[in-house]
């Protein structure tokens, strides 16, 4: 039976279904427990799983990655919830100097199937370091998977897939679309590759490709150049590492025009690595270089001109329009 | 309490804690901490009565702000509601050559540095990111990121060293303030053992206020927060942070140690957060509302206010003075605040680099092209 219930609300069923499902899994996090965490994202799962489950950790981010990695050697499965992008960097260096990099270490000898809960993104009027995108760091960094969820069904079938599997992986959650509704199937099982993009709306004009927060964008985006008789294909990436180029190929060959969109400044950004592998698969099909529409170059500015910061509906249509101006 | 180790009581936490103004508004002389420190002030009635301000002052002023958040004109507001004697005393504590190193809440040290209380308000407001220049008011830029300042404030006490500024009355020092949830941090904790190290003069102002969001101090800690410093190699002293005096004498005698060459403190100011963590956050769901009223018998206003009636110090005249007073200023305020202007959407590729960036330029140049694009409407 689908439900129609917030991208938020989808990932707190995904969360309380693996904690069902595995008695190994955890969660821990400043604030989780009673609270269910800032955005409430874990309401309600102390209270029926208990405090040894979902922990209310020290305010110590890499004390809660670094102790996740001694729980998982021991056989946990770790849920860790970072509050706010821009607080993971006391946790930056456990998560790229061992969560990353133990697996190799020890010749396939310790797995970490740590997930890494981090709400990203802007557009929700806060203050310094709760409006950050920092995924590319962790998408460079190999040993790492990175992915993000778009919408609710996405989001309550993402995280249990998630947890379920062994590689330690970096799960973005876009703050801003916390509050977005859509309908999921709670009774059913994940029956979409975790590592696989989409094609969410098919067009025959120009590719445009976002992921977490950035597909509501595009999406409206789409809407607004189909009045005008233009016709964009939306792929959500939904996987940032590794990424699955696959349907972006098919769909760049097919539009021979492709725009990357995402919060995260521009320079060296998810949009740079995509481009890249665009032009070296599909250069006899392009008609037009790849556009990227990205934040800019500076830090992530005052709460009142992030609008003007963040990718918006026109920006996405004034790459099409340079596109097609080429 | 005269040994500062008192009873386990209701108003006291085991241990004890350096008190120089009881909830009932009743003076103690002094305290001797079992380290054989002796605390204890030297006010006239009229420095009383000017503490008595400040409190009232910085609780107006907090008051004013939370209502202009709730009105949507702030986008949010931490509150230091129930903190104010902590400030007030630290804040008046620092000689003018100290520097101070704030979180985001310390608007009661900022208002006592003599700084136009307007100051950080263009914050919490979102029309920037409090960007005021820390040394012209020896107060370094409200930090966000838990803890993170007290390794900076280390970094400024050893450059005090450094310039060869300590020894003597006339030598700097720097207090470094933070929660009891930033003392689980790596950070704060290098901080302790960096300053331990190089004997810096810094005064580690820790107000415990209970809480870091919805987790009590038990998942901070097990031991009293003021007890780590001996582990790190200096004293550790622990105030009723409800008592502006305890405040006052507290932090200046470690102040004057840390100028003086002796190295670095830790206060732990024991209070409680009155109000939510921030106005996004809703403490119902995680304290019990007997508990804030039994903090409301230990307000920091009502004991000075209490002290000040008892010795015939200030009187009823006095005290709707300060009121009016207070009410004129923070309505000035709300004005102000309403009056800072949204800043030019141009003005977020301001102060990328010190040595500028070609490609911030370019990246500028563009969006200006783009907002021109609109027809030079408001877009």
């Amino acid at each position: 039976m689908a439900e129609t219930i917030t991208l938020g609300k989808a990932l707190n069923h995904g969360l309380r279904r693996a904690l069902e499902n595995d008695p190994k899994v955890i969660i821990m996090g400043e604030d989780v427990g009673k609270l269910g965490g800032v955005f409430r994202i874990t309401d309600g799962l102390q209270k029926d799983f208990g405090d040894d489950r979902v922990i209310d950790t020290p305010l110590a981010e890499a004390g809660i990655i670094g102790t996740a990695i001694g729980l998982a050697i021991r056989g946990y499965r770790p849920v860790c919830e970072i509050q706010f992008d821009g607080f993971v960097f006391p946790a930056y260096n456990q998560i790229v100097a061992q969560v990353a990099k133990l697996y190799y270490r020890s010749r396939g000898n310790v797995r970490l199937p740590i997930v890494i809960r981090i709400p990203f993104g802007g557009g929700i009027g806060a203050v310094e370091h709760h409006s950050e995108s920092p995924e590319a760091y962790f998408a460079h960094t190999p040993g790492l998977k990175v992915v993000t969820c778009a919408n609710p069904a996405d989001a309550y079938q993402m995280i249990q897939q998630a947890i379920v599997s062994d590689d330690p992986i970096v799960f973005f959650e876009p703050k801003r679309r916390y509050w977005e509704k859509g309908a999921v199937d709670l009774d059913a099982a994940p029956d979409f590759p975790l590592h696989a993009s989409r094609v969410v709306r098919e067009g025959a004009d120009v590719t445009v490709l976002a992921y977490g927060p950035m597909v509501k964008t595009a999406l409206d985006a789409a809407s607004a150049a189909a009045e005008d008789g233009r016709t964009l294909e939306v792929i959500d990436l939904r996987t940032l590492s590794p990424l699955d180029m696959g349907p972006v190929y098919d769909s760049v060959r097919k539009t021979g025009r492709a725009i990357v969109v995402h919060e995260a400044p521009g320079n060296l950004g998810l949009g740079a690595e995509i481009a890249a592998r665009i032009t070296e698969e599909c250069f006899y099909s392009l008609e037009a270089p790849v556009l990227r529409v990205a934040g800019y170059d500076i830090p992530y500015p005052a709460a009142r001109v992030e609008e003007e910061y963040l990718p918006d509906l026109d920006r996405v249509l004034d790459a099409v329009d340079r596109s097609f101006g080429w | 309490m005269a040994n500062g180790e008192s009873e386990v009581g209701a108003d006291v936490p085991a241990g004890g804690f350096v008190q120089l103004l009881t909830p009932d508004g009743e003076r103690v002389d002094s305290v001797t901490t079992p380290d054989g420190v002796t605390y204890s002030v030297d006010f006239t009635d009229e420095e009383y009565r000017e503490l008595y301000r400040d409190l009232v002052t910085v609780r107006r002023l907090d008051t004013e702000a939370t209502a202009l958040q709730r009105q949507g004109e702030l986008g949010i507001w931490a509150s230091l509601l129930g903190q104010e004697a902590a400030q007030v005393g630290s804040g008046r504590a620092l000689r003018p050559q100290d520097m101070a190193f704030p979180t985001y809440r310390e608007h009661g040290v900022l208002y006592c540095r003599g700084i136009d209380p307007i100051m950080p308000f263009g914050l919490f407001r979102g029309v920037d990111q409090g960007g005021w220049d820390p040394n012209e008011y020896k107060f370094n830029t409200y930090t966000i990121v838990i803890g993170s300042q007290t390794l900076h404030a280390t970094g400024y006490a050893m450059g005090i060293t450094m310039d060869g500024k300590t020894g003597g009355p006339d030598g700097e020092a720097v207090i470094a303030y933070f929660g009891d949830g930033a003392t689980s941090q790596g950070e704060v904790n290098e901080g302790f053992v960096w300053s331990g190290v190089f004997h810096a003069p810094i005064v580690f102002f820790c107000q415990n206020n209970q809480y870091a969001i919805s987790e009590p101090l038990e998942r901070q800690t097990r031991i009293p927060l003021y007890r780590r410093a001996a582990g790190f190699g200096f004293p550790g002293v622990r105030i009723d942070g409800n008592d502006v005096l305890a405040s006052f004498a507290v932090t200046r005698a470690a102040l004057d140690h840390a100028r003086n060459g002796q190295g670095p403190t830790l206060i732990e100011a024991y209070t409680y957060r009155m109000g939510a963590h921030t106005s996004s956050d809703d403490p119902t769901r995680y304290r019990i509302a007997s508990e804030v009223e039994s903090w409301k018998l230990k307000d920091p206003i009502s004991r000075m206010r209490a002290f000040l009636t008892k010795q015939q110090v200030a009187d009823e005249d006095f005290f709707g003075e300060v009121d009016e007073t207070a009410g004129k200023l923070a309505l000035d305020l709300r004005e102000r605040v309403l009056a800072l202007p949204d800043p030019a959407p141009v003005s977020m590729f301001d102060f990328a680099y010190p040595g500028g960036s070609p490609e911030v330029d370019a990246q500028r140049a563009q969006f200006e092209q783009y907002q021109a694009s609109f027809g030079g409407s408001e877009h």
